[in-house]
């Protein structure tokens, strides 16, 4: 059978093609095109990891900015209520104050007007004295003249100034 | 467009121009040769081709068989019984002498030095010395029509396709590297990302499941190799004229030599623990080591029939997908030879779509024989190697 009988010269032939083919298919070939096919494949890998890293960073970096905003907020909300007490202190305070000047205004205006009202009475007594002093002379002056109607007259006095 | 920057710019178009050129070339020195020869030939020359056509149209599984088989030239076609071939070298050594001449000089049954190609019987097809009987030495050497076979080192119609698709292979893989070297980091383009694919897949599922992650780098030159040689052969095996045409992976010396390189890479990469399990496998009841050493007998035939069955399946695989398609073609003449109008309808309506879905299926066998070849050796490193606990 031809067909399944080996010649020996393709044997031969063959065997040093072949042993050529894969030396030189090694060394120019499939050398360099695994090693750039397994850099390539390293890049893209780290290229995603990369990626991966970055997402992960952002998420992180989302959570602190929220947290951040709550804390902001909280804080805001704190400073204002403080700022609600304060003013709400410094009203009641400016309250009591003013009401404690009136008070006081009104105290001192009442002492004053007492004084003065005092003052007014003295004042007027003395006056009514000297005036009845003066009355006093002019009627003693004209009734001294009569005596009788001294006497009712001195009388009528006394009883007047007792009513007083 | 003009042609020299069509040149430059495409290497798959630079290819194609050398492949045409070559055919150009080829084809009319040798149909100058044979008109040539034709010349000087005997006036009964037309008579014996007559008789040649005769015998083809008759002789189908004949055809088949020469068409599978190598040969000492390149046919290319025969027109009006001239057939017109690519001469290709003989070389021969016969007792320790050299010989060299083109193939053209044994056509048509010519004897050039008393080397001749013969036609029948038990050595058809190959190359004989004839011994005439006469006087040497006072003695009498020889009987009539006998010949010794001379040491057959021809560039055949196979070796001169194994080295096409060698250069071919060369040129494809060192611009592909190229091409990774001046695109790095870059996605692929062109033909590096036509093939990219594949050679991905030979190392990721065929070198990686199969030898490990630890060592399947050492293989890889040699699974891809095989691959890419095997595949393209198959495919170049498919193309029925000229670069293609040679029945290469169905050539049982072809396929006999790649198995002997995983063999002796099987081998040579076994570990201990792959001689062990050969010589005393563990696990297995002494009674079949000794006294008859049943199963390292049984391993160590296994050693050889692995690349064995590697030679033959690549082998019969491509043989028969070939077998099938001239069948189909031979039925045209067959028939044609009964009535002419019946071989043509026989080849519209039957040979010619049957040929074309067998072709189809050899696309494919072309593919899975190179797969199947090159996991196969993929799964003999890695048994070399495996680690044993």
């Amino acid at each position: 059978m031809e067909i399944v009988s080996p010649g020996i010269g393709l044997i031969l032939w063959m065997t040093i093609s072949f042993a050529i083919l894969i030396f030189v298919l090694r060394r120019y070939a499939w050398k360099p095109i695994l090693k750039s096919l397994h850099d390539r494949e390293e890049t893209i890998d780290e290229a995603l990891n990369q990626a991966n890293l970055a997402r992960e960073e952002m998420k992180t970096l989302k959570a602190g900015n929220e947290k951040l905003l709550k804390e902001a907020q909280g804080e805001r909300n704190v400073i204002l209520r403080e700022a609600r007490k304060v003013k709400e202190s410094i009203i009641e305070e400016a309250r009591v104050k003013a009401n404690e000047e009136a008070n006081n205004i009104v105290e001192n205006a009442k002492e004053r007007i007492e004084n003065e009202k005092m003052a007014a009475m003295t004042d007027l007594k003395n006056q009514i004295a000297s005036i009845s002093i003066e009355v006093a002379e002019k009627i003693l002056e004209r009734e001294l003249s009569a005596d009788n109607k001294q006497e009712v007259y001195i009388k009528n006095l006394i009883e007047n100034a007792n009513l007083n | 467009m003009n042609f020299p920057l069509f040149l430059k710019k495409s290497k798959a178009g630079f290819l194609l121009f050398i492949i045409i050129g070559m055919i150009i070339i080829s084809g009319v020195a040798t149909t100058s040769k044979v008109f040539a020869q034709h010349n000087e030939s005997d006036p009964d020359r037309s008579e014996i081709i007559a008789e040649d056509v005769i015998e083809e149209e008759q002789n189908v599984g004949k055809i088949i068989i020469e068409h599978l088989v190598d040969s000492h030239e390149w046919h290319l076609w025969t027109y009006k019984g001239h057939h017109v071939s690519i001469p290709l070298p003989v070389l021969l050594i016969h007792n320790g002498e050299f010989h060299a001449f083109w193939s053209n000089k044994l056509a048509h049954g010519h004897q050039h030095n008393g080397f001749y190609l013969e036609e029948e019987g038990e050595n058809k097809g190959k190359i004989l010395r004839a011994v005439q009987r006469g006087m040497v030495d006072d003695e009498i050497i020889g009987e009539e029509n006998s010949a010794t076979l001379p040491l057959d080192l021809s560039i055949t119609k196979n070796v001169l396709s194994i080295f096409m698709s060698c250069i071919l292979l060369i040129l494809i893989f060192t611009s592909i590297a190229r091409a990774y070297r001046k695109r790095e980091g870059q996605s692929p383009k062109g033909m590096q990302s036509l093939l990219e694919p594949i050679i991905i897949f030979v190392r990721d599922d065929i070198a990686r499941s199969s030898i490990g992650e630890k060592k399947y780098e050492r293989y890889m030159p040699f699974l891809l190799t095989i691959f890419f040689f095997i595949f393209l052969n198959n495919l170049m095996g498919l193309i029925p004229f000229f670069p293609g045409g040679a029945n290469v992976t169905g050539n049982i010396a072809v396929t006999g030599v790649m198995a002997i390189f995983t063999f002796l890479i099987t081998t040579f990469s076994g570990n201990r623990g792959y001689w062990q399990h050969i010589i005393n496998a563990p696990g297995v009841p002494w009674w079949l080591k000794f006294p008859i050493p049943l199963m390292p007998i049984v391993e160590i035939v296994g050693i050889f029939t692995k690349p064995f069955v590697l030679m033959v399946r690549l082998f019969a695989n491509i043989t028969a997908g070939h077998t099938i398609i001239l069948g189909f073609i031979s039925l045209i003449f067959i028939f044609g030879n009964i009535n002419s109008f019946l071989g043509l309808g026989i080849g519209i309506g039957f040979s010619i779509p049957f040929a074309v879905f067998m072709s189809l299926l050899e696309l494919l066998v072309a593919f899975i024989q190179a797969y199947v070849f090159t996991l196969l050796s993929a799964l003999y490193f890695g048994m070399a190697i495996e680690e044993h606990h």
